[in-house]
């Protein structure tokens, strides 16, 4: 963004503002997860920096907390861990499956009503979460699945499917369909051609909206909280608790690794849309 | 067309037929795809909102409680007090929810009709107890007797404003109105409007931070769109990493950084803003709300601002330049107009999302910070005022849903984009 040496000295000192505001927009978006790292290796219990830390003292940092968290014998994360993972897996396998298959009902130009049943399939992101949280309680609570993990999955598959549709939908929408034509006219059946054309193609797209639901069941809460007991603990709630009962530095520790996990989830998701974008040969 | 110019097919039907059975085919095909997500989606999401809507209205306790006295009601002029025959029927219908040990609910619901109500169907419960009222004399004087409420006639409409099956009553409290005793419809005292400064709170809470996202999320998705593709996927990483990370971790994150002690009120000592002994409170306040919200909300506002940037092409700003505008000109008459639709999807997005904010208020919001959602969660948890708490929801979601439907206007929702 070098300017050329001919402008004016007040576009430059514009130029230098608006450098100075992108800057700081991009240190308030990134810098607080960096304030949980140092804090989660705390040799003390209070979640300020000690004066050791801020010296740099070798004593004032210890993996206490990260001890806590895998070893404490009062500590619920094993167990909100266990569930958590299961629940996600399950989530993010029912969402790729009926949001994939959805999506590809969506994209055929033959679809009647495509604008209601697309906003329909949408709305659980778009409806704010506490609503969903009551009227999923209300419905699991009358078929009794309140207080399983059936019900959790089935919660976190309503949440996650609106992703895989919009990312399939988006990846079908470059999608050339005579390659289908293709493979049908060579004698190929239906299912074949699902398995051995399209879905190679849509892929990337299906796994993006996987990683999506996998993150939005992982992280989601407010359903969690209205359907969950004490069996289905998940990470989300064990963190809720904490944040608003004892503050401890064990939390920094979970969060460090949460933090881990989605850096590994953004790097996945950045290299699956680069490969989606090349096989649609999308080039920018 | 007539018969002879029809073109029919090898097996003879008219091509116009055979076309549109294989499109009904083909649409069938398709929408069989579809059906079992919509089919899932209506069974266990859109219709138990559906029934949040007849919990909200359902009045449907006292209406099967007292079937007797509301059937001889129905010839009350509801003026003077009520006949003997009304009487006889309340006491007989209160007598059999006194064996099925219902009284005490009945009591209760009355009670808050008219203060007052609970000690007086007491005593009427204590008297049937003692056998003490004699069912050949005339019921109406003994039961004046038991409780001199019961010869008031105040008690008697607060009975009988609790026939109808369906009230509007949830919908007129989360408005802080309420029905008076003549059914007419007055709004709370001044000082006890708490869900009207709610509602405004949480207007005034997504605006503000709709507009903070777009004053903060404009220029960096410029930047990001303006850069050099190798730059702009690294700075990118500023923006993806947030939102792939849990909401939890981040809201946990400014909960350390915003406390009395914390990281932001060190640096505020440190370059001398703030004297060490009188630290602001950042946190369990407004501030705290508005910085948490708008940092997490603000990728929703960048992604689109972006997809939309990244397809204006640098070339029109140069065009706008070179024909004499300046720089600033160029911008507002050329670039700005152009990122329109991006603005407008971004503000609605986190609009949408903003509005119905939980969790990080419940957080750091304190009292003064909370919004609607926290209310609906205290009714459904706290004071198990389900049907309440399904009102608020409902009335929440119909200005969701306008604000959906713009979007889908201005937007169309198939052109959201995601990372």
């Amino acid at each position: 963004m070098a300017l050329p040496s001919y402008t004016e000295t007040r576009y430059k000192i514009w130029h230098y503002f608006y450098l100075a505001v992108c800057a700081f927009v991009f240190f308030f978006l990134i810098a607080p997860l960096f304030v949980i790292f140092p804090l989660s290796f705390n040799a003390e219990e209070f979640l300020v920096f000690s004066e050791g830390m801020k010296n740099l003292d070798p004593d004032a940092f210890s993996l206490r907390w990260y001890k806590d968290m895998i070893y404490g014998t009062k500590n619920p994360w094993g167990l909100a861990a266990k569930n958590s993972f299961i629940i996600a897996i399950f989530a993010t396998i029912g969402s790729i499956i009926l949001g994939t298959l959805a999506a590809l009902g969506l994209s055929s130009r033959h679809m009647p009503y495509k604008g209601i049943i697309m906003a329909t399939l949408i709305s659980p992101m778009i409806v704010p979460l506490i609503i969903s949280g009551v009227a999923i309680f209300f419905f699991m609570a009358k078929v009794g699945l309140a207080a399983t993990h059936t019900g959790i999955v089935f919660a976190h598959i309503i949440l996650g499917t609106p992703f895989v549709v919009i990312t399939v939908t988006a990846t079908l929408s470059g999608f050339d369909h005579s390659v289908t034509r293709a493979a049908a006219s060579l004698g190929s059946n239906p299912v074949n051609t699902f398995m051995k054309i399209t879905l190679p193609l849509i892929l990337p797209g299906v796994i993006s909206g996987g990683l999506f639901a996998f993150v939005t069941s992982f992280d989601e809460v407010v359903v969690v909280l209205f359907l969950a007991g004490l069996e289905n603990t998940t990470i989300p709630v064990q963190m809720w608790t904490g944040l608003r009962e004892q503050l401890s530095p064990t939390i920094l520790a979970v969060a460090t690794c949460l933090i881990i996990l989605s850096t590994l989830i953004l790097i996945s998701a950045e290299l699956l849309r680069r490969r989606s974008e090349r096989l649609r040969g999308i080039n920018r | 067309m007539s018969s002879e110019t029809k073109i029919l097919t090898t097996d003879g039907i008219p091509l116009e037929v055979s076309l549109k059975k294989a499109e009904r085919k083909n649409k069938i095909k398709a929408f069989a795809l579809v059906a079992p997500l919509l089919l899932f989606l209506v069974i266990t999401y859109i219709f138990p909102i559906g029934e949040m809507f007849t919990r909200s209205i359902d009045d449907k306790m006292i209406t099967n409680m007292l079937p007797k006295t509301f059937k001889e009601m129905e010839n009350w002029n509801g003026k003077e007090l009520p006949s003997e025959e009304v009487f006889s029927s309340f006491y007989y219908d209160y007598k059999a929810l006194v064996e099925k040990q219902e009284h005490g609910k009945l009591g209760q619901r009355l009670n808050k009709e008219k203060n007052g109500f609970n000690s007086t169907t007491k005593r009427l419960f204590r008297s049937i107890k003692r056998k003490k009222i004699d069912e050949n004399a005339s019921i109406k004087e003994q039961m004046m007797k038991v409780h001199k409420n019961w010869g008031n006639v105040e008690y008697w409409q607060a009975i009988k404003r609790t026939a109808p099956p369906y009230t509007l009553a949830k919908y007129l409290k989360g408005m802080d109105m309420y029905y008076a005793p003549d059914g007419s419809i007055v709004q709370v005292d001044e000082d006890r409007r708490i869900h009207r400064i709610l509602w405004l709170r949480t207007l005034e809470i997504a605006f503000f931070v709709t507009l903070f996202c777009f004053l903060m999320g404009y220029p960096i998705a410029h930047l990001l769109a303006t850069l050099p593709m190798k730059y702009s996927n690294l700075l990118m990483i500023c923006v993806l990493l947030p939102f792939w990370t849990s909401l939890l971790v981040r809201t946990a994150s400014w909960m350390i950084l915003l406390q009395q002690q914390g990281v932001v009120n060190d640096f505020f000592v440190m370059i001398g803003l703030v004297a060490d002994d009188n630290r602001p409170e950042m946190m369990y306040n407004k501030v705290g709300t508005y910085v948490a919200m708008t940092q997490i909300l603000l990728p929703f506002m960048v992604l689109p601002l972006y997809s939309v940037m990244k397809t204006i092409s640098p070339s029109l700003m140069r065009a706008g330049k070179s024909l004499g505008g300046t720089p600033f000109v160029a911008f507002w008459k050329v670039y700005f107009p152009l990122t329109i639709p991006g603005i407008g999807a971004g503000c609605l997005l986190v609009f949408i999302l903003a509005i119905g904010y939980y969790i990080t208020p419940a957080l750091v919001g304190g009292a003064s910070g909370t919004l609607i959602s926290n209310q609906i969660a205290f009714h459904m948890k706290q004071t198990l005022d389900w049907s309440f708490a399904s009102a608020m929801g409902l009335m929440l979601l119909t200005g969701v849903l306008v604000i959906y439907w713009i979007y889908n206007k201005l937007v169309g929702v198939d052109n959201i984009k995601l990372g």
